[in-house]
């Protein structure tokens, strides 16, 4: 029953063959060895496992692989393949992160929300990453480092 | 998660074709926001699974002067960015960035809301009030049902197997209206809804009241719409109104909410929606999309 699927991961070309049970967040941990996508929740609520499926983000835990044959999927590994984003050192400079677990769902959701909103205000930054749990720090380092960015270009 | 079979046909043709051939044994995928946790939580374990993603036909948002047409596959957000969603269907626009969050809503579609069928579909109110039609393609052609008949009980439909909607459509209004729907849950963010209210009032004063999450299937209240009808908002209208409305509910106790709490909120949100929406309809009103709990 397995299948052979092809999509671009990180710019790149993959060929994987995988079973139609397979989700996307176990291939690209456990086969493909991309490791910034945590299991968190697993049921698509804490966005731990965030990637962005052709530029929107996704859960990868509620994915299955097969539905991305032909697609392009970025993770973080994707994103600072030329050095770190503005925003990643954005956050650096906040120290937003305490324990990290959910810094790549947080950086892509954030990533996604700058791209499609340049200059977003702190309530739509609040509602972008609403669905993205943070149990560390209570959020305000997050949010200040993406207003800050927010402000900039 | 058990192990399934998958197609993923281009046409819905082909897609009924196999939706037949295994018929109780076969789920169709679309967003998976639904679907996949239900697969993984062992709830349902599918020998086939139908993903619709590669028919196009089903990816179609467009509003023809007489209808809205929402396709199978159109997300959440691709609502919520639609220009037209927001000014002629204000009432859906607002619903959907209540759903989830926007990782989910990038790949959960309305049409995967509605038949997965939970009392609490954020999407029901919105359409209910609006008097959506459901358009389901069968072997034989189409159906259509109107959406305060599709909703048989808590995740149930009037759809059996080889039968897939194709699209919502949603009739255009004739004359001025404002509307409003109000989520309220525990928190902002990823939570269901303890109560959901949809409210329309339109110039003619004519009102449209439904709610979610307070009854085993989303539902509308009649019977306070026939009281409503041609009066003015005063105090004591509005709080009779919501005395009427809440008999239509039949709310039970779970984590999100006791009974007790669901019955008294509901007659509180339909006063507070109701003013929302008339407010809107007057032009005073706080806008679209902006928090009304």
């Amino acid at each position: 029953m397995k299948r052979e699927i092809k999509f671009t991961l990180n710019g790149d070309p993959v060929k994987i063959e995988v079973m139609p049970n397979e989700k996307l967040l176990d291939v690209l941990r456990d086969r493909l060895g991309v490791k910034s996508p945590k299991h968190g929740c697993g049921r698509g609520e804490c966005g731990a496992c965030t990637v962005l499926l052709n530029g929107k983000s996704i859960r990868s835990c509620i994915t299955l692989a097969i539905e991305v044959d032909g697609q392009e999927i970025t993770t973080l590994e994707g994103l600072e393949k030329n050095g770190m984003t503005e925003l990643q050192k954005s956050f650096l400079q906040h120290n937003s992160f305490q324990c990290g677990f959910c810094a790549p769902g947080m950086t892509l959701t954030a990533t996604e929300l700058l791209k499609k909103n340049p200059h977003p205000d702190e309530e739509e930054i609040r509602e972008a990453i609403a669905g993205n749990l943070c149990r560390c720090t209570g959020y305000k380092n997050i949010i200040d480092a993406i207003v800050d960015v927010s402000k900039k270009g | 998660m058990n192990n399934f079979d998958y197609a993923k046909p281009s046409t819905l043709k082909e897609a009924i074709d196999i939706y037949k051939k295994y018929g109780e044994k076969a789920k169709l995928l679309m967003g998976g926001t639904d679907l996949v946790v239900l697969m993984d939580d062992g709830v349902l374990s599918p020998e086939m699974v139908i993903d619709l993603k590669g028919i196009e036909e089903l990816k179609k948002l467009e509003f023809d002067g007489e209808y809205l047409h929402i396709g199978a596959g159109v997300t959440f957000n691709e609502l919520i960015d639609s220009p037209v969603v927001k000014e002629k269907f204000p009432v859906i626009w607002e619903a959907s960035r209540t759903v989830a969050s926007t990782g989910v809503r990038n790949k959960a579609t309305l049409v995967g809301n509605i038949c997965s069928a939970v009392p609490s579909a954020d999407s029901a109110p919105a359409l209910l009030v609006r008097g959506a039609i459901v358009v389901i393609a069968t072997e034989n052609g189409d159906r259509e049902v109107p959406i305060t008949e599709f909703f048989t009980g808590p995740r149930r439909t009037v759809l059996s197997p080889g039968e897939i909607v194709k699209e919502v459509k949603v009739p255009a209004s004739n004359g001025k209206f404002g509307g409003s729907y109000i989520k309220l849950g525990r928190y902002d963010g990823e939570d269901l809804a303890q109560v959901g209210v949809a409210t329309i009032v339109t110039e003619n004063k004519d009102y449209k009241i439904a709610f979610c999450a307070v009854a085993p299937k989303p539902v509308r209240a009649f019977e306070a719409e026939e009281f409503l009808k041609g009066k003015d908002l005063t105090d004591d209208v509005l709080e009779e109104a919501a005395k009427i409305a809440v008999k239509a509910i039949s709310p039970i106790s779970d984590i999100r909410a006791s009974k007790e709490y669901r019955l008294y909120v509901s007659g509180v949100l339909v006063k507070r929606s109701l003013k929302a929406s008339f407010s809107r309809l007057n032009g005073n009103g706080p806008a679209y999309g902006e928090r009304l709990v």
